[in-house]
């Protein structure tokens, strides 16, 4: 049961949350992006053994959307910043 | 001669218990466990080994013990596999050995122990296999097993509690004493665990002096702070991720719980920081018939001594590869009991302990091991032989002891188990001779023996406390303490093959009944990571998860491979501790608490009107309703029939509501659904539908459009907070700049459904403020206004091919509502419908439903929706993946209607196919995905996707329904109606 830091509420716990998955994904022009960068888009994702940039939402919460990084082997959690920021440089220590 | 000393113990004499265990009765006192109480009354065998059903009696006094496994209480309190040590004594008590029958002094199954040679660890993969396994699987999963479980609801409650605080201290021995107490002075909000009933841990059974002053100032200190919570009877057996902490409480152990009081709570505990002070366990030693009744750990013997009063045997042999077997031996010797001889494995042994041993009179020798037990059900004597220092038996020096205990202490072994759970990482110690903490990865610290520091009392306390203090700062743990003390020559079993005997019987895991042969054995054949050489074993897979076996093991596997035990490494440790009822787990969240469901503004009515109430999408709803006498499809029929001819009335709450409300909302829906919204004019609705990103169909709906930046909008029920998140995902992470919000709105407003050719004249009956004419309120139209004073919404939209109206109010006056409009529809003839029946008059029609005609593989274009996405220019979301390659298939499954020759009516599932048709192999051409018998047609109506259904339309197919072809012809599913204009009347 990991402890989720919101932004918004605070630190709550992992079952009142969703976990959006990758983040920093942008939806290809859907009228002229070639079939295989779409079906990337729809269905190829990073699998690090490491730190990961995900989405999160606190569905049973304040129902925003806020980015994580997030360590998939320790479960460490590094940073949180808004949905809309761009992905944070030089994590990777 | 007595068990039980006339004096001592921490037990209440003037509180004489009655129990009864295999069938006999016994007394004891309060404050015995049902272990102390059978070994004070001189029962030696308390059950049979798993496998081999050896006899066994009390091994250990705590959550380790292996043999001493029982069946508490009968009928629906009946507990199966608890531990004789753990249970604590009530008057009544009733418990029965496990796996043996009838009693563990005359099982029947005993002689399988004769059978040892051939059935080794992994024997069911080489043996029992001619003719075939399956010939012997039932008799051995019956012979194997332990326990029984209850047939009956479990009549108790269990509470569930969440917990945060600053520091967590896991154990109430003199550590974890030490440690708290030091973070409570600092200030921090301290939680402290044990799992006894009484604090003290070690320091409970040190005889007098300086220790049990030191636990009485401690113990009084504790109380004094108000910031220190203790909970006693309490194990802690998970450590999850960011110091999430589990904790089982025993709240009610002595028998039947009175007044609905919980007998179990489960502790969820957040703590910023983590001290574990778990303490250690002692280790076996491994030799010939180490497993007979009578056969103790020496510790356990001491906490039987001091705890109970109660004493193993009086003529006792004790072997030891460490001095604290010494202090045992003292005491006991102290309490009247004859100490034959210490016989210790080492070649040197010179501390004081030891010294003092020898100056009571006590026999020690050095260099020696036991090499065999005798005695079946009870300890007659001892069998020693000098060892080398490798541990081998020197052939010729034997000597025999008559003896009826024995005590036997191998080392002891830190209690890692929740340190490892955190993922901290272990190291191999050689002066402690097993495996201590070396790398924390959360905000943890251990202390005490369970970090491997088996010092003197003060070391230890002047450390947890400076531990207690770190944590109480929230200082993190800082790299475990390294002290540099002389490497031990670890004793991992009494290797008796110099004497020409086999270690067949050399007892290495008792409860999974594994013996170092089966541990070689694994080893030979070629299991060499730890992990495969547990599994085919399954040392260390029993409920007690390996307590005292799995160092033992590794030391074991690690010399047959020639490799030291840090390089062999432990098994994973996963949760749970100790074992974890699912009462617990469960707690409240039973019976009708188990997964909420809504109720409908009408609840009670629907009650009143004799409705079958049924689950759908986790609201409770009516079904249909029965009148006298009537069966299911009857009363379908019926409402059916009134809803055609006179007027129906139906709850539909559930109904998914969703308001979209702002300048960019005509925008944003437009992106969402297939349809064009941006040309929906307000003050009407469109029936919408929605698709996944990957084009897949997600849901259909009736949006209505309030005003100019106000939208409703209609989902399927119980999905509408899913379609909400689904519009949030995409405003928050994708179009940011668009001003929209988003509410599901589902229960503030009450909807009933009122539809029937006599539907406009019971709303007109009703008396509303909005013109119900055809020509001012047409199909597909919203209209506001007033019902008496109540605000008013209606929309007509029809799921029934009737005239319908979903007439919507603030939800609490839903009921007044449904009255209100029955009563008015009485002289029309009004009767309520179900789910059932509008499920009935939809297939009538045609209208299709999202999840039952549609699934993970429906492209909007199969169900129809290609001429409105030809004529929407713009983008939405799921456009380009319906038209990937495989949507554009010519041959792609189509929703269509059947018309089915007969009189019955098809199963949802039954596969066309072609009047090619012979026999399987055929490639199915679809399948039905709606079926009734319509009581308006009276025939059989079908639905179904069908390969290139829309292009087949008049052609002559098959249904293979379960075994039998049935002819039908593919046609449009509106059947009922075609024309609409039952619904734009």
């Amino acid at each position: 049961m990991q402890n989720i830091p919101c932004p918004f509420c605070g630190p709550r716990d992992e079952v009142e949350f969703r976990c959006g998955g990758q983040s920093h994904i942008t939806r290809p022009n859907p009228s002229s992006a070639p079939d295989a960068e779409w079906a990337a888009y729809l269905y190829v994702r990073e699998n690090p053994k490491g730190w990961s940039f995900e989405r999160w939402h606190h569905s049973f919460g304040c129902r925003q959307w806020f980015n994580v990084v997030r360590n998939t082997v320790t479960h460490e959690i590094r940073q949180v910043y808004a949905m809309t920021d761009p992905k944070p440089e030089g994590v990777h220590s | 001669m007595s068990h039980r000393l006339p004096k001592g113990g921490r037990i209440d004499r003037n509180r004489p218990l009655d129990f009864v265990y295999d069938g006999k009765r016994y007394s004891g006192f309060a404050g015995d466990t049902l272990a102390s109480a059978l070994l004070a009354n001189g029962v030696a065998t308390v059950g049979r080994s798993f496998k081999y059903h050896r006899p066994r009696g009390v091994m250990a006094a705590g959550c380790e013990e292996p043999n001493a496994i029982v069946q508490l209480e009968r009928g629906a309190r009946t507990e199966p596999n608890l531990k004789a040590t753990q249970v604590p004594l009530y008057q009544g008590l009733y418990a029965q050995a496990v796996n043996c029958w009838p009693n563990a002094r005359w099982d029947v199954l005993g002689f399988l122990q004769w059978f040892k040679p051939v059935m080794p660890a992994g024997f069911y993969y080489k043996t029992f296999m001619q003719p075939s396994w399956h010939w012997y699987e039932r008799a051995i999963r019956a012979a194997a097993g332990l326990g029984t479980s209850p047939l009956e609801a479990d009549p108790d409650r269990y509470d569930q509690c969440h917990a945060s605080c600053d520091v967590l201290v896991v154990g109430a021995g003199p550590a974890g004493l030490a440690a708290a107490l030091a973070a409570g002075r600092a200030g921090a909000r301290v939680i402290l665990l044990d799992d006894k009933e009484e604090i003290g841990g070690s320091l409970l059974y040190e005889p007098g002096g300086e220790a049990t002053a030191w636990l009485a100032r401690a113990a009084a200190d504790l109380r004094s702070l108000p910031n220190v919570a203790l909970q006693t009877r309490t194990t802690a057996f998970g450590y999850y991720d960011h110091n999430h902490v589990q904790a089982l409480q025993q709240l009610h152990q002595d028998g039947p719980v009175k007044d609905r009081a919980p007998r179990q709570r489960l502790l969820k505990i957040r703590a910023a920081e983590v001290v574990l002070a778990t303490g250690a366990i002692e280790r076996p030693l491994v030799f010939p018939n180490n497993d007979r009744p009578g056969v103790m750990l020496v510790d356990a013997a001491r906490h039987y001594l001091h705890r109970y009063a109660v004493v193993p045997g009086r003529r006792i042999v004790v072997a030891t590869t460490h001095d604290s077997a010494y202090q045992a031996a003292i005491e006991l010797r102290q309490a009247g009991v004859t100490i034959e001889a210490v016989v210790d494995g080492r070649a040197v042994a010179e501390a004081s302990v030891v010294q003092q041993a020898r100056s009571l009179g006590i026999p020690v020798i050095l260099g020696v091991a036991p090499t065999d037990v005798f005695g079946a059900h009870g300890v007659t004597g001892v069998e020693i032989h000098a060892i080398t220092p490798d541990g081998s038996a020197v052939q010729g020096s034997g000597r025999h002891f008559t003896a009826d205990s024995l005590l036997m202490c191998g080392g002891w072994n830190p209690a890692v188990h929740l340190f490892s759970q955190s993922g901290g990482g272990l190291r191999y110690d050689e002066a402690a001779l097993s495996f201590v903490p070396s790398r924390s990865v959360q905000r943890e610290r251990s202390v005490g023996a369970a970090a491997g520091d088996f010092g003197d009392l003060k070391t230890v306390l002047a450390q947890a406390e400076a531990a207690g203090g770190a944590a109480a700062a929230a200082r993190p743990p800082g790299a475990a303490a390294t002290t540099t003390r002389p490497a031990l020559k670890p004793l991992w079993e009494v290797d008796v093959s110099p004497l020409g005997r086999s270690t067949i019987k050399s007892w290495c895991d008792y409860l999974s009944d594994v013996t170092s042969s089966d541990l070689k054995l694994a080893v030979r054949e070629n299991f060499r990571s730890v992990e495969h050489v547990k599994r085919y074993t399954t040392n260390g897979m029993a409920a007690d998860q390996g307590k005292t076996s799995n160092v033992n093991a590794i030391g074991i596997v690690g010399r047959a491979l020639n490799v030291p035990p840090g390089e062999v490494g432990t098994t994973k440790f996963r949760p749970p501790f100790d074992p974890v009822s699912f009462g617990a787990i469960a707690g409240r969240n039973v019976g009708v608490f188990y997964q909420p469901c809504r109720r409908l503004p009408t609840h009670d009515r629907q009650l009143e009107l004799g409705a079958v109430m049924e689950d759908f999408g986790r609201w409770l709803r009516p079904a249909y309703y029965p009148k006298a006498g009537e069966r299911e499809h009857e009363a379908i029929a019926r409402e059916v029939c009134s809803a055609r001819t006179a007027v129906s009335l139906m709850d539909a709450s559930p109904l998914g509501k969703i308001l979209v409300q702002g300048p960019d909302a005509a925008d944003f829906l437009h992106r969402m659904y297939v349809n064009n919204i941006r040309s929906l004019k307000p003050g009407f609705c469109r029936y919408g539908l929605m698709l996944g990103e990957d084009g897949i169909v997600l849901d259909d709906g009736i949006v209505s459009r309030l005003d100019e930046r106000t939208f409703l909008v209609g989902t399927t029920s119980g999905k509408a907070e899913r379609i909400a998140e689904w519009f949030e995902e995409w405003l928050q992470c994708e179009w940011v700049e668009l001003d929209v919000i988003v509410e599901p709105v589902t229960t503030q407003w009450a909807t009933m459904t009122l539809a029937g050719p006599k539907a406009r004249e019971v709303l007109q009956r009703l008396g509303t403020s909005i013109d119900l004419s055809a020509t001012a309120f047409p199909h597909m139209a919203l209209r506001s206004g007033l019902l008496d004073e109540v605000p008013v919404r209606i929309v007509r939209v029809s799921f029934s091919g009737e005239l319908s109206y979903e007439i919507s109010v603030p939800f609490n006056y839903g009921l007044a509502l449904w009255d209100a409009l029955l009563a008015a529809g009485t002289e029309s003839g009004i009767a309520p419908i179900g789910v059932e029946t509008l499920m009935t008059l939809r297939i009538e029609k045609g209208f299709l439903h999202v999840g039952s005609d549609t699934d993970g593989m429906t492209l909007p274009q199969d169900i129809g929706f290609s001429e409105i996405m030809n004529k929407k220019p713009d983008d939405f979301v799921g456009r380009r993946s319906a038209h990937c390659p495989e949507g554009k298939r010519a041959d792609r499954r189509q929703l269509v209607g059947l018309e089915i020759e007969g009189g019955t009516a098809l199963k949802v599932g039954a596969h066309i196919v072609g009047n090619d048709y012979s026999r399987p192999p055929y490639r199915s051409q679809g399948w039905v995905t709606s079926s009734i018998f319509s009581p308006t047609l009276h025939r059989p109506v079908a639905m179904a996707m069908v390969q290139s259904g829309r292009e087949r339309m008049g052609q002559q197919v098959r249904v293979f329904d379960g075994g039998t072809l049935i002819t039908a012809t593919i046609i449009n599913p509106t059947v009922y109606d075609p024309s609409g204009e039952r619904i734009h009347g």
